[in-house]
């Protein structure tokens, strides 16, 4: 199933824990640091380097672009690293995640409560998951070189839904089928 | 004796960065496909479909299997005849690791002070393990390692009494703890004996083993075999999305330990599991 960003609510709606899906359109890279500026930038009553509502982030931090390129190899990082700023970004809009491994309590709490969905990328995957990647434009903070944020126009961009709105958690679910004991 | 120029060691490290991030060795590329068979979840199958395809898309564009190139983790064997001249050797590597992480277009993601965390911009320095070795060879090889599995690996000093089973308990749980985020299908890397390091460098090292080889004493292999069963049936699966495959190997690593002790190391690492090795002759020095 083909998803466009930014989120409506109704697509929110649609995506079921588990889906195989084709993320296109926007969506904004940032990882540790660039995490750490933009809610720090909150904190200090200044905006986001790009408007939050329905908008997702992927969790990456790229290798550079090899002459040729417009980016370089570009899979997920560990999500539970932000764990401490997504329930701040999500309150300010943020609809979905784009990451791999497991959230906090705290995390999973307010993705159900706002509305919000977790997708899940194929971590070790990154040069596949480049190639999906059309555009791409350094938003904010260059100085933070892989872990600035870029904004990313992609295409089909493959994705599993992790944690849909509803609170289901595929790490619990797919785990609990084929756990042997 | 012979001879060993710094500079020929700097070039041949600085030619093994870019291959070694961008081709899955073929070990692993048969272990994914065999784990294809056995493989019940189809989001496990993808997983693994997935990642055979990244292989093929890294091979082909010569871009990285992972973004994560890692803290580049070397291990060279020096032949005690050899004799290295020119220069560091220690200088030589870092150099070869610079040049080979800058011109290759890798991730530079090293800091050069845990807490104070500046980027070194160039992935220098490199971990390096020296070891000396009876003949005239330098021995290098390059085990770039990403942290998503790096940081799930444990170590816990057992006591003798604790035995095999305290062992098999403890790997089981460090795989079970560390779920999604190593990136399963994982390779297992397990040191056991020595003291508190020496179980943590096997268990390293245990990961530069070919996959699909066994410990070559039987007793240790049963019981990497037994391991290899017991993770898969934890359930995690590719990606930790559930199925079957959740390890394609178990590798132990053993050394003789003290009679008070049983340190036992875990080191993950994610199906990447970049390693690759060269070897450098020396020339006959001029009399």
């Amino acid at each position: 199933m083909r998803v466009f960003t930014p989120l409506s609510e109704q697509t929110i709606g649609s995506l079921k824990c588990g889906s195989n899906v084709l993320l296109n359109g926007i969506i904004y890279t940032a990882r540790d640091a660039a995490h750490k500026r933009m809610v720090e930038a909150l904190a200090a009553g200044e905006d986001l380097p790009f408007k939050p509502e329905g908008q997702v982030i992927y969790f990456v931090g790229p290798t550079p672009a090899p002459p040729g390129r417009i980016i370089g190899s570009a899979g997920p990082t560990t999500s539970g690293r932000m764990d401490a700023y997504s329930p701040i970004l999500l309150e300010k809009g943020l609809r979905g995640l784009i990451g791999k491994g497991p959230l906090s309590a705290e995390v999973l709490q307010v993705i159900k409560e706002t509305g919000s969905v977790y997708f899940g990328a194929i971590g070790g995957a990154g040069a596949l998951l480049s190639s999906c990647i059309k555009k791409v434009e350094v938003l904010a903070y260059p100085e933070l070189g892989p872990e600035a944020i870029h904004k990313l126009e992609v295409e089909d961009l493959p994705a599993i839904v992790l944690v849909d709105c509803y609170g289901n958690n595929l790490y619990e679910l797919g785990r609990a089928k084929y756990q042997l004991t | 004796m012979k001879e060993l120029d710094v500079m020929e060691i700097e070039a041949a490290v600085a030619e093994l960065c870019l291959p070694t991030n961008c081709v899955l060795n073929e070990d692993i590329r048969k272990a994914l496909k065999q784990a294809k068979a056995s493989e019940e979840s189809a989001q496990g199958l993808e997983v693994l479909d997935s990642l055979l395809k990244n292989a093929e898309i890294a091979a082909e564009q010569s871009i990285p299997i992972c973004q994560d190139t890692g803290m580049a983790v070397l291990f060279v064997e020096i032949g005690q005849d050899l004799h290295i001249v020119g220069g560091s050797l220690t200088e030589a590597l870092n150099a070869g690791i610079r040049q080979g992480y800058t011109k290759g277009y890798l991730r530079k993601s090293v800091v050069a002070d845990p807490f104070l965390r500046v980027n070194t911009g160039d992935n220098t320095p490199a971990v390096i393990h020296y070891d000396m070795v009876p003949g005239d060879k330098l021995k290098l090889t390059l085990a770039p390692k990403g942290f998503g599995s790096e940081n799930m690996g444990a170590l816990k000093m057992l006591k003798p009494a604790d035995g095999v089973e305290g062992v098999l308990d403890f790997v089981v749980a460090t795989v079970d703890k560390a779920g999604a985020n190593p990136c399963p299908p994982v390779i297992v890397g397990v040191g056991i004996g020595g003291t508190m390091e020496k179980a943590a460098l096997l268990a390293k090292k245990a990961l530069l083993r070919e996959v699909g080889s066994g410990h070559p004493e039987q007793f240790y292999a049963e019981l990497e075999h037994k391991l290899l069963q017991r993770i898969n049936n934890l359930g995690i699966g590719p990606q930790g999305y559930g199925g079957r495959t959740t390890a394609l190997a178990v590798h132990i690593e053993v050394f003789p330990t003290h009679i008070a002790g049983l340190p036992v190391a875990v080191n993950l690492n994610c199906h990447a599991a970049r390693h690759r090795t060269i070897v450098l002759e020396g020339k006959e020095a001029l009399g």
